[in-house]
């Protein structure tokens, strides 16, 4: 019993770090709040890090099968864009539309993980190119910004619970309920994390390597559409914005490193993404909770992702022979 | 006799640079189809100016990418370049003369703390690279208030830029020039260029065979910072001036041209040849598509299709068997 505890507890060390870590920092933000911590303040600080977060929880999918999707950010652009336009209307049409964004989602990450599976291109490059592909399609949609979006529905899901907690957390938590923990627990999700860890050894195992890639990356595509979906019902509208899209995509490789999920495949959960991205929107946070001066911002968040991730460099310490550091 | 020439020749080409050569041709034919002024001398040598600035950015992105690395902070080491450059030119004389060497001087330092990170910290270089990119837009929002730097460049930054030479060759392609020989000099016929090559493809064997690997890492990312922050800087040359977001329609287009030129994107592999190829195709491709006035979303979206076409003809790995 006790070598399970220690298994486990090194298992997840990065979620737990990180889950640690995001507590420290949200204390110290709530604690210095001119207004304190209310309903309002946490449902604002929520809704911003949940929209991080579930594309975050999209990165690190295809990140543990040592892929990675840079296309993600276009993804949730794309669905911005569609939402704005379909999920509007009677509730009828607005489940529709929803439905169509998500199936929109899943499509794009399939046309991702089939080039990479049968055309057998590198995943960077790969969705670079399908990246520009969807934002052209999501610009098609939607040359200028506007559209709108069912509120009934955008204020339910962005608003608070009875109680005062942020509805957007119960979004996440059913996310992680619905889609991270059967695709954790089932024979796919495990066959992911072994091709992560060595795809060679995993594809001799006879482990489904090619299921696996597919169903990360679908699964990833959908996540991606599910935050555009968000991204709208906090907004109101769609655009198609090149830079909203790239800056995303690079916060969610930040979260992915800062939640503990190694890059290069194989370790790591969704779990800790998902702190690895409200962490990060706590740095920007605190920051204007200490009155830094809004022109130095920019600089003290590059500076703390930058130390943050010379942190994970604390483990070259306790390599005793100099070849372990070249894999 | 000459089919044994024939398939010595064909041996040493590369098929990816020849596939990529064939598109341009291809491209070409298409553009003429529309305009014959796309193969007149005027456009094609506007066309290469052009190509130019991506072409100088490419070449640090392929000496990391040859690492088996990758640098994401293209974008804003490129607006370094352009934004330090022109604020030497506002200190007055002696800041005209100092404008180029300080825009890729910053360049270089911040490509050491990316190199740094890569080489004594092993952290990723997909992430160091993107926390330097974060920190060097921190720093030029500081510097300029987050407003457009109202400085100008030096006359120095825009002759390279703008002006022309003798037979009217722009004076940017001389500089490509310049640099891609320098490039391929390095890589083919230096230890430094060798080593490079060898721990793209096995760090762990270079360093057994006594390559002073981090110094070379280190080295390779300060290369690739310096030709980035030095595109800004003709960049900035060229606008008279340089701005925010200047750098960023350069870091994927450049990592594009790499790749498709045939470089593997896991490091050890390429040529420089075949980078000139895919800056000269992703130019002429990005410059056709405009002038045929295709609408942006098309353009985006013929962009994409046709880097992934073009990488399913030739770009493809290995099968698992192999």
């Amino acid at each position: 019993m006790n070598g399970d505890w220690a298994y486990w507890l090194r298992e997840h060390k990065g979620t737990l770090l990180a889950f640690a870590a995001f507590v420290v920092m949200f204390t110290i933000y709530a604690a210095n709040h001119p207004m304190g911590l209310n309903a309002n303040v946490a449902t604002t600080a929520a809704n911003k890090g949940v929209l991080l977060a579930i594309v975050a929880m999209a990165q690190t999918l295809v990140v543990l099968t040592s892929g990675i999707d840079l296309s993600v950010g276009m993804v949730m652009v794309l669905a911005n864009c569609l939402a704005s336009s379909i999920a509007v209307g009677s509730p009828l049409a607005t489940g529709l539309g929803v439905a169509g964004v998500l199936l929109t989602g899943c499509v794009c990450g399939a046309v991702n993980g089939l080039i990479v599976i049968y055309g057998r291109l590198q995943p960077i490059v790969t969705t670079i190119a399908t990246g520009a592909v969807y934002y052209g399609i999501a610009l098609a949609l939607r040359p200028v910004p506007g559209g709108d979006v069912n509120a009934a529905l955008a204020d339910a899901l962005t608003g608070q619970l009875p109680g005062g907690v942020p509805a957007s957390l119960a979004v996440l938590l059913i996310l992680v309920a619905v889609v991270w923990l059967p695709f954790r627990r089932s024979a796919i999700g495990r066959a992911a994390y072994a091709l992560g860890s060595s795809e060679i050894a995993a594809y001799m195992s006879g482990v489904p390597i090619r299921r696996a890639k597919f169903v990360a990356y679908t699964l990833s595509g959908l996540l991606a559409s599910m935050a555009g979906l968000f991204l709208t019902f906090i907004t109101y509208t769609g655009e198609a914005s090149a830079a909203n899209g790239g800056a995303y995509t690079l916060y969610s490789i930040a979260a992915v490193v800062l939640g503990g999920v190694s890059l290069f495949g194989g370790s790591g959960s969704a779990i800790g993404a998902i702190f690895g991205a409200l962490m990060f929107r706590t740095i920007g946070d605190l920051l204007f909770v200490f009155n830094v001066e809004p022109l130095w911002q920019p600089l003290f968040q590059g500076l703390v992702l930058l130390a943050a991730v010379c942190l994970g460099s604390v483990r070259l310490l306790r390599i005793r022979n100099r070849l372990d550091l070249y894999g | 006799m000459v089919g044994n020439v024939l398939g010595k020749i064909r041996r040493r080409i590369d098929p990816a640079i020849a596939w990529a050569f064939g598109c341009i041709v291809l491209v070409l034919l298409i553009g003429s189809l529309y305009s014959s002024s796309f193969l007149s001398p005027e456009y094609l040598l506007q066309q290469l100016k052009v190509a130019s600035f991506l072409g100088v950015i490419a070449t640090g992105a392929m000496i990391v990418i040859l690492l088996g690395q990758i640098d994401l902070s293209v974008p804003w080491v490129v607006a370094v370049g352009g934004m330090m450059a022109t604020a030497a030119t506002g200190w007055g004389p002696v800041g005209e003369i100092l404008a180029i060497p300080v825009g890729i001087g910053c360049g270089i330092a911040l490509g050491l703390v990316s190199g740094a990170g890569v080489a004594f910290l092993r952290i990723p270089s997909m992430v160091v690279t993107l926390a330097v990119n974060a920190v060097a837009q921190g720093l030029m929002v500081v510097h300029t208030g987050g407003f457009s730097p109202q400085d100008a460049s030096s006359p120095a930054m825009r002759v390279i830029a703008t002006g022309q030479s003798l037979l009217g060759i722009p004076n940017a392609l001389l500089v490509w020039t310049a640099v891609g020989i320098a490039a391929v000099f390095l890589l083919t016929r230096t230890t430094f260029g060798r080593t490079v090559y060898a721990i793209g493809n096995r760090e762990r064997a270079a360093y057994l065979s006594g390559a002073r690997t981090r110094l070379i890492v280190m080295a390779a990312f300060a290369l690739s910072g310096a030709l980035s922050a030095f595109g800004g800087v003709l960049l900035a040359g060229y606008a008279s001036k340089a701005a925010q977001a200047m750098g960023d329609p350069y870091l994927l287009p450049a990592i594009a041209a790499v790749v498709l030129g045939g470089t593997s994107i896991l490091g050890g592999r390429g040529s420089y040849l075949g980078t000139v190829a895919g800056v000269i195709l992703i130019t002429l491709l990005q410059s056709i598509l405009s002038v045929m006035q295709m609408e942006e979303f098309g353009r985006h979206v013929t962009y994409g299709v046709v880097i992934i076409a073009m990488l399913l003809i030739y770009g493809r790995g290995k099968r698992y068997s192999e």
